[in-house]
């Protein structure tokens, strides 16, 4: 009877007439089963690993930042370590010290702590006023040195050159193909911050024509090697801000300016941003660091890039507001002052 | 018993005397190896007899070359993490040997910088061509058609497009494949973003149907072949000069299924040529990039096939990243 309803097969019935009692294999199957319904069930009900997404273009072009909700659920705790720090009554000097994690921080004239600091004001200063179209593209939030340094003295995320990455080859294959920071892991060029970001190197690779007769590497014709670091550009891009290509590109013309959004204008701001801070505060100012401060590789002086600031947020610190309580940094015009 | 042994790991291995082929000549035995091996591992996924095996002039030569090629790209990796084996191991799949930076264009590099490139291709294009020849040859020798080897040519094709045809059309070996596990997934990433999206390429489009075609020819003639075998229709050769009720079975299942049905021998011309063509149009596509057309997203445009989406890009358009990340 049970067999005509359930239509068991034939293995079955074999396998209970040869040897109808075996504890074991019920027990495994057993376990098995609850195993497998119960897996079913945590997936299906509570779903661990679900994910949200932000829509970032037209349906249909499947462009889309999607994350955890896991991740989404736990706010950058740097903004609590701020929050700690609090307002310390408006004292600018105090402020940088928490900011920083130097707790002397200005109080010897003759430090090179002293001097780099000044320069960072002006810098941090500069980045208010005149790079607001980036900083403040959703809104007030403006910069300060916590910004960068969440209470270390030195800023996680900071950069060294590495390249060249082989002693044993020479050009394009000195550059690439190895594990490191910079290549974001992949095998991709590890030059690419120091040509676009210091360098100031063209990172566009497409011809806006559909015909455009050149030889690679000659004629500002970009080859596949110019296609792979801007890769790795792009790569680290994608990192700082824990987002993926669609978040600025249609991905089927990455080049299109008709087909990009508000975001990547913003990041393009940014580019130029990081360009003018290394070459005119954050290098200058290495020149001042002690030895053990510089690039382990060439010896060069560290620098900012996206990742920086960013950390790994779309908006660094979530888009908290950390300027509001100091004006004195939010202009060239203002002068903090230093004891 | 029959349902065991027609299995996807063959569970009965039947085994008798070598094979040894049928030696009209009396030259079966020259270029040959002498003692036929049965391995019972090899029974379980198909024919259990290995060997003899026909490597001959040609084969030596291809297997030779090919060898230099391997040690060359092996040791130049090698000496990019300074002869450490751990290092190599643990970098092999980012290792690479590259193609000469672009500056040399098509003149003769040092050593150190796409060098040793040109060098290591040298061997594998002869590698290669040592065995697209041994194919012809053995064809030949068993008085077979020479449809493998034109298949064979089909690959052959593709390959010569990608390190040979198109950098000289370009102008510089720079545009050749490197040769590494990641490298060479970063040149056809860094290739297609480059030239405007390969997907707009048609030839493109047609490696893509044709390649997929192929895998749906052959789970199809697969699956068809397999159904009718309890009437015989595994015996494929004599169902095509003598159909039986298995050809009518299987023809008459498509019929109804679709319409229209393939021969039991004109399938077979269906999955070579759409084999054959995945390679042959990829080829074309490739061929063209950066030759012919340099954009092909601005090309597909150009050609009304690049189709408008309606609709606002950014997220702002559609909800707040305060709201995204359940920040009040």
């Amino acid at each position: 009877m049970l067999r005509k309803i359930f239509a068991l097969p034939d293995w079955y019935d074999d396998w209970n007439q040869k040897d109808p009692v075996r504890y074991t294999k019920a027990i495994v199957f057993a376990i098995l089963g609850v195993a497998v319904i119960s897996v079913t069930t945590i997936i299906v009900v509570i779903h661990p690993y679900g994910t949200d997404s932000l829509q970032t273009g037209p349906r249909g072009t499947g462009m889309s930042v999607p994350e955890f909700k896991f991740d989404l659920a736990k706010p950058d705790p740097d903004i609590a370590k701020l929050a700690e720090i609090g307002d310390l009554d408006g004292d600018i000097i105090k402020a940088m010290q928490a900011w920083t994690g130097i707790p002397n921080l200005f109080e010897d004239p003759d430090s090179y702590q002293y001097a780099v600091g000044a320069m960072m004001i002006a810098m941090t200063q500069n980045i208010n006023e005149n790079w607001d179209g980036h900083v403040n593209a959703n809104g007030e939030v403006g910069v300060t040195c916590y910004t960068c340094h969440r209470g270390q003295a030195v800023p996680s995320e900071i950069w060294f050159t590495i390249a060249p990455v082989t002693k044993a080859t020479a050009g394009w294959a000195s550059v690439q193909n190895r594990a490191t920071s910079l290549s974001q892991s992949t095998s991709l060029p590890s030059n690419a911050l120091e040509s676009y970001l210091l360098d100031t190197q063209t990172i566009g690779v497409h011809d806006l024509e559909s015909r455009v007769a050149g030889v690679p590497g000659q004629d500002d014709y970009p080859g596949i090697q110019h296609a792979e670091r801007t890769y790795a550009l792009m790569n680290y891009f994608s990192n700082s801000l824990g987002v993926n290509c669609v978040f600025c590109h249609n991905s089927r013309a990455f080049y299109d300016g008709g087909q990009v959004t508000p975001q990547w204008a913003t990041a393009n701001l940014g580019i130029l941003m990081v360009q003018e801070l290394n070459n005119d505060y954050i290098v200058p100012a290495g020149a001042l660091l002690p030895e053990e401060r510089l690039g382990p590789r060439n010896g060069d002086e560290p620098k900012v890039a996206c990742k920086t600031c960013h950390k790994g947020y779309q908006q660094p610190l979530q888009g908290t507001n950390v300027i509001g309580d100091w004006p004195v940094l939010q202009s060239t015009e203002e002068v903090v002052e230093l004891p | 018993m029959i349902t065991e042994y027609q299995n996807i790991f063959n569970q009965v291995q039947v085994r008798g005397p070598a094979e040894m082929g049928t030696d009209d000549y009396g030259t079966l035995m020259e270029e040959r190896s002498k003692n036929p091996v049965f391995s019972t591992l090899f029974g379980w996924f198909a024919n259990a007899q290995l060997g003899p095996i026909n490597l001959g002039m040609a084969g030596f030569v291809s297997i030779a070359s090919g060898i230099v090629w391997l040690n060359i790209v092996g040791l130049n990796m090698l000496a990019q993490v300074d002869w450490s084996i751990p290092e190599f191991l643990r970098q092999l799949f980012w290792l690479a040997l590259e193609p000469p930076s672009p500056e040399y264009g098509l003149s003769i590099p040092p050593l150190n910088d796409g060098g040793w490139y040109i060098i290591a291709s040298f061997f594998l294009l002869f590698s290669v061509m040592a065995w697209w020849y041994r194919s012809w040859q053995l064809a030949a020798e068993q008085k077979m058609g020479k449809h493998v080897f034109w298949a064979f040519g089909s690959a052959i094709w593709l390959f010569l497009v990608l390190g040979l045809f198109r950098p000289i059309l370009m102008g510089s070996w720079s545009e050749a494949v490197p040769y590494g596990i990641f490298a060479h997934l970063d040149w056809t990433t860094a290739f297609s973003i480059r030239y405007g999206n390969l997907y707009y390429n048609p030839f493109h489009c047609l490696s893509i149907v044709f390649l997929y075609g192929s895998c749906l020819l052959f789970a199809m003639h697969g699956g068809t072949i397999l159904a009718v075998t309890r009437y015989g229709g595994d015996r494929e050769l004599e169902q095509i000069v003598d159909r039986g009720t298995a050809t009518e079975r299987a023809a008459l299942f498509w019929r109804w299924t679709m319409g229209f049905n393939a021969t039991m021998e004109g399938i077979h011309r269906w999955a070579w040529w759409f084999a054959v063509l995945t390679p042959i149009t990829g080829g074309i596509g490739i061929l063209l990039t950066g030759t012919v057309v340099d954009n092909w997203f601005i090309w597909a445009q150009e050609h009304y096939f690049a189709p408008e989406y309606d609709g606002a890009y950014g997220y702002d358009a559609y909800r707040t990243y305060e709201d995204f990340i359940g920040k009040e």
